[in-house]
């Protein structure tokens, strides 16, 4: 029971890393209507930064605040470089596009810092164990991870539900073209989302830096579960971003430690259990938990 | 009319002196299909940096031509590559097999389909060793489960009685595991595949926290073993469960992206930077020169490589026409291998010691290894026996 409870823990961390790159996934995709395969590149931009800062400066916290600086800054950068483009095509040009920029962005760390995977370590201030759960030291950092992820989330909701810019956002997301001719710049408008999304995205590298193996191609295995979460939750909806990331992290986490011991089949079960589950919510809401009804 | 044909015929027997002078100065084409790109891209580079050393210092580099392409980790571009390196531009010895997989689709193909010789400088998967063996194939790295097999071993020698496995859920996994079970005697507390390319660990190693085990046999090459060992020190295991692992998450480049959480880890190797002998000290010193890095396992492999396949030249004054020459020098294994002694068995698989290592800091403050204790003596890999050549 209490193995169940650290795992439970164990579940909402990994939810955290997701919610984070969820979030900025879907209000790029919801508002402007933009498929982003490049997201997890930005995810590596973050970690990657963050990891070179702290060797060079021995500061975690300025680390942490260069990575995600340097997400927001890329993220602003490939909007008005690349992006702009494509508001207009279809989305198969823009998977095409973003792929491209995966490919580009995975070489481009690599002739900027190597070949060698690069390191960052817990901050040391963080560097320890608590007991929540009695007999089971869990890892401070962790709780940690958690703490910033809610708190980052609750910013972001903030944002969206209470300030103008954020009302613009939602504006955007219902009808662009009304909110064009209300006087909006909604080129501006789509800047700042992108990079807003870019910044979660780098924020989600720097934190997830001290678990992983910081390389080349990082961030797409975490993407592939955030547009999980994405779909589960219903594109464009933060609600639906936190709703599918708790279902994703929580019950890929169970899954691959329960269902081994129930059978022998279980390892390769618990491998596509998200995509199961994906489906049988796409059976029962065709637009996501959250999504928008046609 | 006979004017001229006197002239073609001058003519004629220049250009033919010509070609025979420029084949004879020609230097020899290697092939070197290798994995150079993704992830594990480090693992072809430190082979082709070995292999070049290698050739650097014996003199050698202007007898050899050295083809170089990236396979990807794709087993389809790899056949392309090779096949295109034999047709259009004559090669005849080939290398640079990184990954099991990508080797299973390709070697057994080239070798039955193709008048080459093929050197794999790391990848040793089972059936090329057993049943599979081939004339024209050798293996100069290991077979796949000798690093595992010797972990087993020592787990017996250390009267670990409980211990814990966990591997990606794919065949080199499921290999390793088995070859650790092949010599552990004792109980198995847990066996655990994880999927393949994971990467968060916390909830595995909460239920290896709670099984308690002595040891814990882990088997994740790459950025895995970057993830496993980190999050495992993170949850403060290193001190109460022993950690033993295959080289593959240990070589210097992967120490250096964990940190001091990989210290004191054991792993099972048949080579290691400090081995006394003289042709390692070579190597550790010259690669270090050069290329101004430490040299991992890939190197000193890649390095045994070409050293293997130069000292077989030799013997054929640089011909490759007679293949079967060729595969019977090589056969002879005549050089010095850093690993130390080194000979070829009946199925062209390495018979070697084989150590373990311990994750250690040097004098300069660099995480590398240090061997601990010699495994295995002149160890037979398990698919010999299979093999139907003598």
């Amino acid at each position: 029971m209490l193995l169940f409870l650290e795992q439970l823990l164990n579940g909402v961390q990994l939810s955290v890393t997701l919610l984070l790159m969820a979030s900025g996934l879907t209000l790029v995709f919801g508002i402007m209507n933009l498929l982003n395969l490049a997201h997890g590149s930005l995810f590596m931009a973050g970690a990657y930064v963050a990891a070179w800062t702290t060797g060079v400066t021995g500061s975690w916290l300025l680390g942490l605040v260069a990575g995600a600086g340097a997400a927001f800054v890329t993220g602003v950068a490939i909007e008005l470089v690349v992006m702009r483009r494509l508001y207009t095509r279809d989305h198969l040009d823009q998977v095409l596009a973003t792929f491209g920029l995966i490919l580009f962005f995975n070489e481009l760390v690599r002739l900027i810092w190597g070949i060698r995977p690069m390191r960052l370590d817990v901050p040391e201030a963080l560097n320890g164990f608590v007991e929540i759960v009695p007999g089971a030291p869990y890892p401070v950092y962790r709780l940690a991870v958690i703490a910033a992820g809610a708190l980052v989330m609750l910013g972001l909701a903030w944002l969206v539900q209470g300030t103008r810019v954020g009302m613009r956002i939602r504006a955007g997301s219902v009808d662009r073209e009304m909110i064009g001719a209300l006087g909006v710049d909604i080129g501006r408008l789509y800047t700042l989302v992108f990079a807003l999304g870019a910044l979660l995205a780098g924020l989600a590298g720097v934190l997830a830096g001290p678990f992983l193996a910081i390389q080349s191609g990082m961030g797409e295995p975490i993407l592939i579960l955030a547009f999980v979460v994405v779909v589960i939750g219903g594109i464009g909806s933060l609600k639906g971003a936190v709703a599918g990331s708790l279902l994703v992290g929580i019950t890929d986490t169970l899954g691959r430690v329960y269902l081994p011991k129930v059978s022998d089949a279980g390892t390769a079960l618990s491998s596509m259990l998200i995509f199961l589950v994906m489906a049988v919510v796409l059976a029962l809401f065709p637009t996501g938990l959250y999504g928008r009804k046609p | 009319m006979l004017k001229h044909s006197v002239v073609a015929a001058a003519a004629a027997a220049v250009l033919a002196a010509a070609a025979g002078s420029a084949l004879a100065a020609d230097p020899v084409k290697i092939g070197m299909v290798t994995t150079l790109s993704t992830g594990a891209g480090y693992l072809g580079d430190h082979v082709r940096k070995g292999f070049e050393l290698a050739l650097e210092q014996g003199g050698v580099a202007d007898r050899v031509q050295l083809l170089v392409e990236d396979d990807g980790l794709e087993p389809a571009n790899a056949t392309q590559l090779t096949e295109r390196m034999v047709e259009r531009d004559g090669v005849k010895i080939m290398t640079g097999s990184i990954f099991s997989n990508v080797a299973m689709a390709t070697i057994p193909k080239l070798v039955r389909n193709y008048d080459i010789l093929y050197v794999s400088p790391n990848a040793g998967p089972a059936p090329l060793a057993g049943k599979g063996c081939h004339p024209r194939y050798f293996n100069t790295a290991y077979q796949n489960d000798n690093f595992a097999e010797v972990m087993g071993d020592y787990a017996n020698k250390q009267g670990y009685k409980r211990v814990y496995l966990m591997a990606p859920n794919y065949q080199a996994g499921k290999d390793s595991v088995g070859g650790f079970k092949r010599m552990f005697k004792g109980e198995v507390a847990g066996e655990v595949y994880t999927k393949l390319g994971q990467t968060d660990y916390a909830a595995e190693i909460a239920e290896l926290r709670d099984a308690n085990p002595d040891a814990v046999y882990f088997f994740y090459p790459g950025g895995m073993g970057i993830n496993f060992m980190k999050q495992f020190a993170q949850a403060g295991l290193a001190d109460k469960v022993v950690a033993l692992g295959p080289a593959f998450s240990f070589d210097d480049t992967l120490l250096d992206a964990v940190g001091d959480a990989a210290l004191g880890f054991y792993n099972g190797s048949q080579w290691s930077p400090d081995l006394d002998n003289a042709a390692n000290k070579t190597f550790v010193e010259g690669y270090k020169a050069k290329y101004n890095e430490y040299p991992t396992l890939y190197a000193a492999q890649g390095y045994d490589t070409a050293n293997a396949i130069v000292a077989a030249l030799k013997q054929t004054d640089w011909s490759t026409d007679d293949l079967d020459k060729l595969a019977a020098a090589m056969k002879k294994a005549d050089f010095q291998a850093v690993r130390g002694d080194f000979k070829f068995g009946n199925n062209n698989h390495p018979i070697q010691d084989v150590y373990v290592r311990q994750v250690v800091k040097d004098d300069s403050g660099n995480i590398t290894n240090r061997v601990s204790t010699k495994g295995f003596e002149d160890h037979v890999d398990a698919y010999a026996a299979e093999c139907d050549m003598k």
